[in-house]
Order: C-alpha cells, then structure tokens, then sequence
C-alpha cells in the first residue's frame, strides 16, 4: 500500500467528482451545478465568518509551528551552552508576533459584521463586504502560516548557531527580521482589501437572495 | 521539507549532540596537551577542557589505557543518554551505530576463545556500546554453526552472519574473512535504511558509507597481497555501495600489487590523494619500506580524509548525520588523546605531533 497509497489519494476523489458530475449530466440535471446560483444565494455572513476563521485559524497555526521549531532547538542547545536561552526568545517573540497580526485583522474584520435580516441582506455592498472578508483573511491566514514557519526554522538554525559561535547569532537574526516582515505584509494587503468595504447594512428596498434570470 | 517536521521529535537531540561536538577539543588544546612533561600534566590540563575531571579518582600513576577507558566511558555515557531520549526512527539509526561495535566484539570473543584467553577477561574488553545479552556464551561455541543457532539468531546482526555460514571451522584467516563478510553486510544495510530515511540524512550518510566502504575496500585489497586469499574470495568481501563499485571492485580484485592499486583509485578523483608524494628521499630502499611507508601514509590520509567528511555533517541541519559524525569524531580525539599520552609516557616527543586535528 506504500507505494500506491497516492492512487487512492488523488485518484478517489477525482473519480467520484467525474461519477457525480456524469450522473447530472446524462440524468437532464446537469445545470444543477450552477456557480452563479452558488454565489448569489450563500449568505455573506457564511463567507464573512469563513475569512476571518481562516485568517485567525492560520495565523495561529503558523506561529505555533514557528514555535515548535524554534523552542525545541532552543531547549536542546542551551543545555550545553545555558547562555543562548535568554537572547534567543527574540526568535519565538517573533514567531508570536505573526499570530497578533492575525488577532488584529480578526479584530478589524469582525467590526465589520452587523446584524441586518434576512430580507435586506442581499445588497451589492454586502456581497462585496463578505466576498472581501473572505479573501482578505484567507490573503491574512496563508501569509501568516509561511511566515511563522519561515521564522522559525531560522530561529532554530539561528539557535544552534548561537550555542556554537556567539558572534553569529545577531547575522542570522537579520534573515528573521526579513522574514517576519512577510507576516507585515500580509497584514498591509488585508487592510487594504476590505478598506472598500461597508459593514454589513440593511438594503433600502427588499433584497433577496434572487439568482438573475440569466442564470435558471 | 524536512526542516518543518524534524524538530518535533528529534529538535532537542540535535541541540545535545551539536552542544558535544563544542566540547570537541581544539588545536590549540591539543597544543597545550602536547606540550605536558607527564601524565599527571596531562590531567591538570585536561580537567580544564569538556572531559572536566574524569580521572580525579584515578591513584598515581595513571597508565594510558585508564585515560583511553574513561573517555570511553564519558562517550558511552553520552551515547546512552541519546539512545534513551530518542524515538523512531533515530532510535533504530542509533542502533545501527552499535552493530559495528557488536561486530567487534563478536570477534573479538570469538578469536579469544580459539588462543584459549579466559573469558570474563575477553567480556571485560569488549566495546561497552557493543554488548548484548547472550555474549559469554559465544565463548564456548566451537563453530559458527553452533555460534550461530545457540547465540547470534538473537542478535540485531543475525542477519549479517547468513554469507559466513561456509567458513567451517575456526581459524585465523576465516575469523578475518568472516569480520569483512559481517562488515560487508552491515555497510550495504546501513546504507539502504539511511536511503530509506530519505533526503537530507541519506545524502550525509551515503557520502560517508561509501567512503568507508570503499577504504575497507582497499584496505582488504592490500592487507591480502602475498597471503593465502585467493581473488575470488577476495572479491566477496568487498562492500557495493562505494564509489568503486563496480568497476573499481573488480579490478581491484585482480590487482596484484600496490601500484595496480594506485591506477585504480585513480579513476576516482577524491581518492587520487591518497597515494600521492610517494617517499622519494630514500629510494634505496627495498619494496618491503616503500610499502610499509605507502601504507602508513595510506592510514593517515583514510584517517584524515573520515575526519574531513564527518566534520562536513555538522553543516547541514534537519538530518540524523550529526549523530553518527559526533561518535566518529569523538572516537578520533580519544585515539589522539591516547597517542599524545603515550608519547609522553615513553617520552617520544618528536612524534607526538602525529595525531589527527580536528578542529
């Protein structure tokens, strides 16, 4: 199974889709499956709520896993050389950081979210609002979880490095710096994607959730 | 890829065995040690290095074989606590740096026991990393098939002993045969689970394996000129996974004399060096001092040439290299220690440089 296990991973999946997908089509049900229906009726608090779980999910797991990293390098060299512990939590200061960018895009995008009904839901602004809250936070989460892992497999090496050399360690904390700043990035191009977007708001006349008549 | 789910398991290991390596001693330490009048010098200079004062208990005189004992011993201890911390699958690379060892002392016993040598005495000189539980009852086995079903099916090396199954009896000649044979096999299996643990541990580990097998090797090749081993046993012994295989192994196994040897080796540009500047000074002297000189430089540069590549290890993190180089290394600097401190004892300072630096 060792060898084949990546058949069954990749090519279960693809068949059941290309099963499914043939039934609609040769049972008269092939539009069915109708993406413009798809994003005209899913509520956009649903994708509101999902970005920013994304974006606060991720960030979190890429700091924890900087941490990881960087925490048990830290622990196994400063047994020989004690001296390393105290310099060396910059680096995990630095994986943290990454998961309070996330904290703070959730914090500003959750402002975003008010209560309006069911029947005034459907404006263009609000979608607009939920799509970019989406993106923005999966934008957010993604450029968090490579950040936290890029700082803290430098801070390992930089960990190791310190407990063999101390004049290497202030060198190699440079390549963190570049690499947090990755997290920063990502945290400037969330803010500017949701800074067109109006909070949730009530629609002045009614505003279901139609699909166009261009789409059945 | 590595870098994202090695340090789960094996991250503060690596930071163990890294912080042991900046304990390795140092040029200018060796200097210091070289520059001793006597043993108890030696100590003093010793206690202010990573050993500390592993020979405070010692009575006067000291002799250097309690120093070689004791820095054994700290390299055992160090050894343990690594086995005991570690999970699969740098459990089982640890364990396979053992096996060499238990090789070792299997044949040790088993040659002690044929020159009729006592054998709690053979027990007590064994390898400490190489022990396992049924070894004193190896000692009164007779032949390797009783050897074999009575004590060795136990063992992690069993399978290795299935290739000396033919050697019949016991004696000088089949006890080498049946340790290159046991080397062979452990080399070529070392070498696939090293693969197995993938990319960056098995691009260390092949690079060091296939230079060891490569000088066992050479070495095979050249201790069997002018005796009794015929080719074609000769040729069973070498390991395949050096970078002499196949070509290299088997012309060496037609290769008569030590010149034949160096054309081969040759063909491999790292090893070029390793029969390079001949002593030219003293040309009058007979075939049997050339190679007697070409063979200890031989030693030297396979010595220094280890040394080089275990050291290279350390530059790569995220890999169980580290691990097998940190022993190498250290079982360098105790064979230096011992050299320095016997060149004291007998007051042979001229010689006393001749050890291998490390750092």
């Amino acid at each position: 199974m060792g060898y084949y296990s990546s058949y069954y991973s990749y090519g279960l999946p693809t068949f059941l889709i290309i099963v499914i997908a043939l039934y609609l089509l040769f049972t008269g049900s092939g539009e069915a499956f109708n993406v413009g229906r798809f994003l005209e009726e899913t509520s956009p608090y649903a994708w509101a709520g999902t970005g920013i779980g994304l974006c606060i999910g991720l960030s979190v797991l890429g700091a924890g896993w900087g941490i990881m990293v960087t925490g048990s390098s830290i622990l196994g060299g400063g047994v020989r050389a004690p001296r390393i512990t105290t310099k060396n939590l910059i680096s995990i200061i630095f994986c943290e950081v990454v998961a309070i960018y996330g904290v703070i895009i959730g914090i500003v995008y959750s402002a975003k979210i008010q209560p309006v009904p069911e029947h005034l839901l459907y404006t263009p602004q609000n979608y607009f609002t939920g799509f970019a809250l989406f993106w923005g936070g999966l934008t957010v989460g993604l450029c968090n979880l490579l950040c936290g892992v890029a700082v803290g497999i430098t801070g390992s090496t930089a960990a190791l490095a310190d407990a063999a050399d101390p004049n290497l360690f202030v060198k190699i904390l440079v390549v963190e710096v570049f690499g947090s700043i990755m997290g920063l990035f990502g945290l400037i191009v969330g803010l500017l994607m949701v800074s067109a977007a109006d909070d949730f708001s009530a629609g002045l006349g009614v505003a279901k959730a139609v699909a166009s008549p261009y789409v059945l | 890829m590595e870098a994202l789910f090695f340090n789960a398991n094996t991250g503060f290991l690596e930071g163990i065995v890294r912080g042991y390596k900046a304990g390795i001693l140092t040029q200018s330490q060796y200097a210091n040690l070289a520059q001793c009048e006597t043993l108890e010098d030696f100590r003093t200079q010793l206690s202010a290095t990573d050993y500390g004062n592993f020979l405070a208990n010692e009575p006067l005189p000291i002799s250097t074989s309690t120093i070689a004992d004791k820095a054994t011993e700290i390299l055992v201890e160090q050894f343990k606590y690594l086995r005991t911390n570690a999970v699969e699958p740098l459990r089982k690379f640890l364990d396979y740096i053992t096996y060499g060892y238990m090789i070792d002392n299997v044949v040790l016993l088993i040659t002690g026991t044929l020159h009729e040598r006592d054998t709690h005495e053979l027990v007590k000189r064994c390898h400490p990393l190489g022990v396992f539980d049924s070894m004193p009852v190896l000692c009164v086995a007779t032949n390797v098939e009783e050897l074999f079903q009575s004590v060795l099916i136990e063992t992690p090396i069993a399978p290795y002993f299935r290739e000396c199954l033919t050697a019949s009896d016991l004696d000088d000649l089949n006890i080498e045969i049946i340790r290159n044979t046991l080397y062979k096999a452990y080399f070529e299996d070392f070498y696939e689970f090293a693969s197995s643990l993938g990319s960056p541990t098995s691009d260390v580990m092949h690079r060091i394996l296939a230079f060891e097998a490569d000088r066992r090797t050479i070495n095979i090749t050249i201790n069997s000129f002018g005796t009794e081993l015929s080719k074609d046993q000769r040729a069973k012994l070498f390991p395949t996974i050096g970078r002499l295989f196949p070509e290299g192994n088997n012309q060496l196994a037609k290769a008569d004399d030590i010149d034949q040897v160096r054309q081969i080796c040759e063909n491999v540009s790292e090893y070029r060096s390793f029969f390079s500047d001949a002593p030219s000074g003293s040309g009058s002297g007979s075939n049997g001092d050339d190679f007697n000189a070409i063979a200890e430089q031989l030693e030297d540069r396979f010595f220094s040439t280890e040394v080089h590549l275990n050291k290279q290890a350390f530059l790569q993190q995220f890999q169980y290299g580290v691990f097998y180089s940190y022993m190498k290394l250290k079982e360098q600097e105790i064979r230096n220690l011992t050299w320095i401190a016997e060149c004291i004892a007998q007051d042979a300072k001229d010689r006393i440089q001749d050890f291998i630096p490390i750092f």
